[in-house]
């Protein structure tokens, strides 16, 4: 029994396409099954909402002194007030925007970072690959707190521009190794020897074979990015280094702990955007969870069936 | 022997590398930036402005060269300038070292081992009454952030119970001895910044051993090892606990660097003058060669727990003894 | 003389997401001492899963959904961890397909011969030496080798060496799943002859799975053809290449070519082995049959012995026994 050797291949770029979308499907149902997706995905939802909309929340100007001072939580200010008279609560709702903005614009950035160089160094090999690996490894040795420190003392007053900056710098490291050791192994498979067979052009290859394959990774290098820029930028501004005339909860959190919010009573104003910081990082490290548990199902949870007789 | 030589090179070439961004950080900036930190020091004479001018790269004249090696000089013979106080930074540093060593020294030993240890059981037992609880308690602990842990704790021992002093590392007004009582007052101020410090890494310690040891037990080894009838504990430990670490010795020295960055933060949530509350006044004060000479002790510090691991790791594993 | 290993309606199921998955099906077994038996099929016929059950060895998420294990007189299956743990070894024991992997990489060969020995035996560090020596020797190995880890030995030496290890307890079983899968061809025959040998020398049973028939034709006294999880044809060896009655032993036969005897056209089997989660209806063979009945695609064919051998196959019905029906049929309707 043969196979007639001349059946028509179809059309790479179609096959691609589809290929995207059949990912897509696959992983809409699985994220939907996974508990711990949906939380995180409706976290994120909620979180977004609020960045997007505040004034549908919180009509109340945050920046506006004009209440009691250190006031504890009442119906009129849900979370109290701060030490200069500012509603708490108006402030965190209208802190989300920017806290969420540096969040999605530091992963981004990241991510893309870590992609050009984990895949280029993975492809290319040679020089290029042992530069770039050195440089990556450099970076991800290096503390990035007490950098990040260093580089924000220096650029301080630059406000929010400055800290997605120093951000990107410190954060694209860890996604770039991995990136680089998946394609790695993905550069010798089989089909990847078929496609160049082929003749088809180096570029062609990283776009239509490679990516599609390393799209779990990516998406999984952003939301690991994104765990990491929400408690680090948080936990800049916390130190004082962020722009203290930008609302966001890290700056929340620093004029709270300045003004011992905590030992004087008035904890809400310190431990609300602490645990706003904590909701959003754990949205995103839910979403990081279940897409490692959706692409290693040695981690999954495992059935155990009711005794049966023997 | 090239291991060694090859891990060592490492270890010096990121050095380097810190100790150069160190050097390049304020050449780099955009000029007014490094003007407006010097216009915080007001009222002082021509002379010392000047060299802190240099210092600080805004001299125009400087031979970039020369100064570069006069700094790696500099820095090899722990001679890091003044700081804002016009005290040697290196005996600032001195001061807040022993007790940022204590601090995450003891706490990450703890973390580690009992990260570990319940990363372990929680593997063996998946699914079970341990595994399921800690899993979803994990995932909590893991992505609140260190200070939010800090200030939780702050307000919950701290204040609300009052059993645990709220900041510094002594009372006020005790003079530091080797007496019992003064051990137990730095023992309860410790309190807090260490829990803090353990919840917030030890989570970590736990999912990576976890993930690993679940991987670990589906090698064949471990069936062949049941198949031969060992006990279980034998299993757990001598067969897959030990095969699963290994691998990450070196990821556990790497995250150090997170450790440190969190101890940082908790120490100025406590005013636990260490290292890390230094980095705090430094940025109030701002105190660049401070920050910039502690900027590379943690780096160091960081470089030699790698290499440390790396050699451990190394020694450990009978299949790279030979290579 | 009782059997040394019965299994009876022994089925395994895969617990999956979409659905459980059974992967072993009804199969009935039985090994006498010192006996070889070698259970051959395709890749994905449940085989090694057969094998794993017998050892009492399954891991989630695969869980032995009935039968029983019936070990010198003792139903496996319902003993707990705790008395399997005695058994293990020292009755029965197994050697694994890649010794790369079934090897601790971190420990001396020494060193897992002794913890096997000490989970069972008090014995003192020299008797554990000795006897360490002395199965290295039997298998050939230089028991300078005891120091040794298993990254340093070459691909047959650390087959051996599993073999070595099976051997401590001199027990009355061995289970092989493809031992020497991992080999080439020349060290494969080495090791089967080596194998053999043991086996006549200290006389223990040897269940051995296998894809490749011809290896163990030469040392099998009984072959078991599975395919689709269940048994097709179980015989003594010879009978079986004389004479195979399941269409699937003869289409595996076919696909060996003889050295000696007349050049014939090579057959395969054509089509691939069902998805075991959606199984066929009737005879599991019937969509690849060459010779198949209409009937083959309802009725799913028990286990028969069919002149001294056991045949899963409608070619080959019970023998027609008159039945007297108790009441005539008609008055049932009425």
């Amino acid at each position: 029994m043969t196979v007639p050797l001349s059946r028509p291949i179809a059309a790479p770029s179609a096959g691609a396409a589809r290929g995207y979308r059949d990912a897509g499907a696959r992983l809409g149902r699985a994220i939907l099954r996974n508990r711990k997706a949906t939380i995180g995905l409706g976290l994120l939802v909620v979180i977004t909402f609020v960045a997007l909309f505040p004034g549908m929340i919180a009509p109340d100007d945050p920046q506006a002194a004009i209440y009691g001072q250190q006031l504890g939580p009442s119906a009129d200010h849900l979370l109290g007030t701060t030490q200069v008279g500012e509603d708490v609560f108006s402030q965190l709702i209208w802190g989300t925007r920017l806290t969420l903005i540096i969040t999605v614009a530091v992963g981004a950035l990241t991510t893309l970072i870590s992609v050009l160089v984990g895949v280029t160094a993975a492809y290319v090999g040679g020089v290029a690959d042992r530069s770039l690996s050195l440089l990556t490894d450099i970076f991800l040795i290096i503390p990035t707190l007490p950098l990040l420190i260093v580089l924000s003392s220096y650029l301080e007053g630059s406000g929010t521009m400055a800290i997605i900056a120093v951000l990107v710098v410190t954060g694209w490291a860890f996604g770039a190794r991995q990136l680089r050791a998946q394609g790695l192994t993905l550069r010798t498979r089989a089909y990847l020897e078929a496609a160049r067979v082929r003749g088809e052009t180096s570029a062609y290859i990283i776009l239509v074979e490679i990516l599609p394959n390393m799209i779990s990774l990516v998406v999984a290098s952003f939301l690991g990015s994104a765990v990491y820029t929400v408690a680090t930028a948080a936990g800049l501004q916390f130190l004082g280094l962020g722009n203290g005339s930008e609302m966001t909860w890290g700056t929340m959190l620093h004029f709270a702990q300045q003004n011992g919010a905590i030992e004087s009573g008035n904890a809400l104003w310190a431990l609300a955007p602490g645990a706003a910081v904590a909701l959003l990082g754990t949205s995103f490290a839910l979403l990081n969870y279940a897409f490692d548990e959706i692409g290693n199902p040695a981690l999954r949870r495992t059935r155990r069936r009711r005794a049966s007789a023997a | 022997m090239r291991f060694v030589a090859r891990r060592l090179g490492l270890f010096l070439l990121t050095l380097w590398a810190a100790l150069t961004i160190n050097f390049l950080i304020p050449r780099l900036m955009p000029g007014n930036e490094a003007t407006a930190v010097l216009s915080h020091f007001r009222g002082v004479n021509p002379a010392a402005l000047h060299a802190l001018q240099v210092e600080f790269g805004v001299n125009a004249n400087e031979n970039v060269l020369l100064s570069y090696v006069q700094y790696l000089g500099n820095c090899l013979t722990g001679q890091f300038g003044l700081d804002a106080a016009r005290v040697p930074v290196m005996n600032v540093i001195l001061q807040g070292l022993p007790w940022t060593l204590a601090l995450v020294g003891v706490t990450t030993v703890i973390a580690f081992v009992a990260g570990t240890l319940l990363g372990v059981v929680g593997a063996w037992r998946r699914g079970g009454s341990l595994d399921s609880i800690l899993s979803p308690l994990l995932f909590i602990l893991t992505t609140f952030p260190v200070f939010f842990i800090a200030l939780l704790l702050l307000f919950a021992f701290g204040v609300i119970l009052g059993w645990f002093p709220l900041s510094s590392n002594y009372s006020l007004g005790a003079t530091p001895s080797l007496s019992l009582d003064f051990a137990w007052d730095v023992l309860s101020h410790a309190v807090l910044p260490g829990v803090t410090l353990v919840v917030a890494t030890a989570g970590g310690w736990i999912y990576t051993m976890r993930n690993n040891m679940v991987t670990t037990l589906e090698e064949d080894y471990v069936k062949m090892a049941r198949a031969k009838g060992l006990s279980s504990w034998r299993i757990m430990f001598d067969y897959s606990a030990r095969n699963a670490i290994l691998p990450n010795l070196t990821g556990f020295a790497m995250q150090l660097g997170f450790v440190l960055g969190g101890s940082i933060l908790v120490e100025y949530t406590f005013s636990y003058p260490g290292l890390g509350y230094l980095f705090f006044t430094g940025t109030t004060n701002h105190d660049l060669p401070l920050q910039e000479a502690l900027f590379l002790f943690y780096t160091l510090a960081v470089l030699v727990c790698v290499l440390v691991a790396d050699f451990a790791t190394a020694w450990l594993d009978p299949r790279t003894r030979d290579a | 003389m009782p059997a040394l290993l019965e299994v009876r309606g022994l089925s395994v199921d895969y617990l999956t997401d979409a659905g459980d998955v059974r992967a072993v099906d009804r199969v009935d077994l039985e090994v006498a001492a010192g006996e070889f038996l070698a259970i051959v099929g395709e890749s994905g016929c449940g085989k090694s899963t057969l094998l794993f059950a017998i050892a009492q060895l399954l891991s989630p998420p695969a869980e032995l959904a009935a039968g029983s294990v019936t070990f010198a007189g003792r139903d496996m299956v319902t003993l707990g961890e705790r008395e399997l743990r005695h058994v293990r070894w020292r009755d029965y024991s197994v050697v694994m397909q890649s010794a790369m992997n079934a090897l601790n990489p971190m420990k001396s060969i020494e060193a897992q011969f002794a913890d096997t020995m000490r989970a069972h035996a008090r014995l003192t560090a020299e008797a554990i030496h000795q006897r360490a020596a002395e199965v290295l020797r039997l298998v050939g190995i230089d028991p300078i080798h005891l120091a040794s880890y298993p990254h340093q030995l070459s691909g047959g030496m650390r087959q051996r060496a599993m073999i070595a290890m099976a051997l401590l307890f001199t027990p009355q079983l061995v289970i092989m799943d493809e031992p020497t899968s991992a080999l080439d061809v020349v060290a494969q025959r080495a090791l089967m002859s080596q194998i053999k040998e043991l086996q006549q020398r200290l006389g223990f049973a040897v269940v051995f799975v296998t894809h490749d028939m011809s290896l163990v034709s030469h040392y099998s006294d009984r072959l078991v053809v599975m395919y689709a999880g269940q048994i097709a044809e179980a015989a003594p060896t010879a009978r079986l290449f004389e004479r195979p009655l399941h269409p699937y032993s003869r289409g595996l036969l076919d696909a060996f070519p003889s050295i000696r005897g007349p050049r014939r056209l090579l057959t395969g089997i054509p089509g691939s082995p069902p998805d075991l989660a959606r199984p066929p209806s009737g005879c599991r063979f019937q969509p690849r049959c060459p010779v198949a009945l209409p009937e083959c695609s309802v009725r799913d064919p028990e286990l028969r012995a069919v002149d001294g051998a056991d045949v899963r196959c409608l070619l080959y019905p019970a023998p027609a026994v008159p039945v007297v029906p108790a009441v005539p049929v008609a008055e049932h309707r009425a």
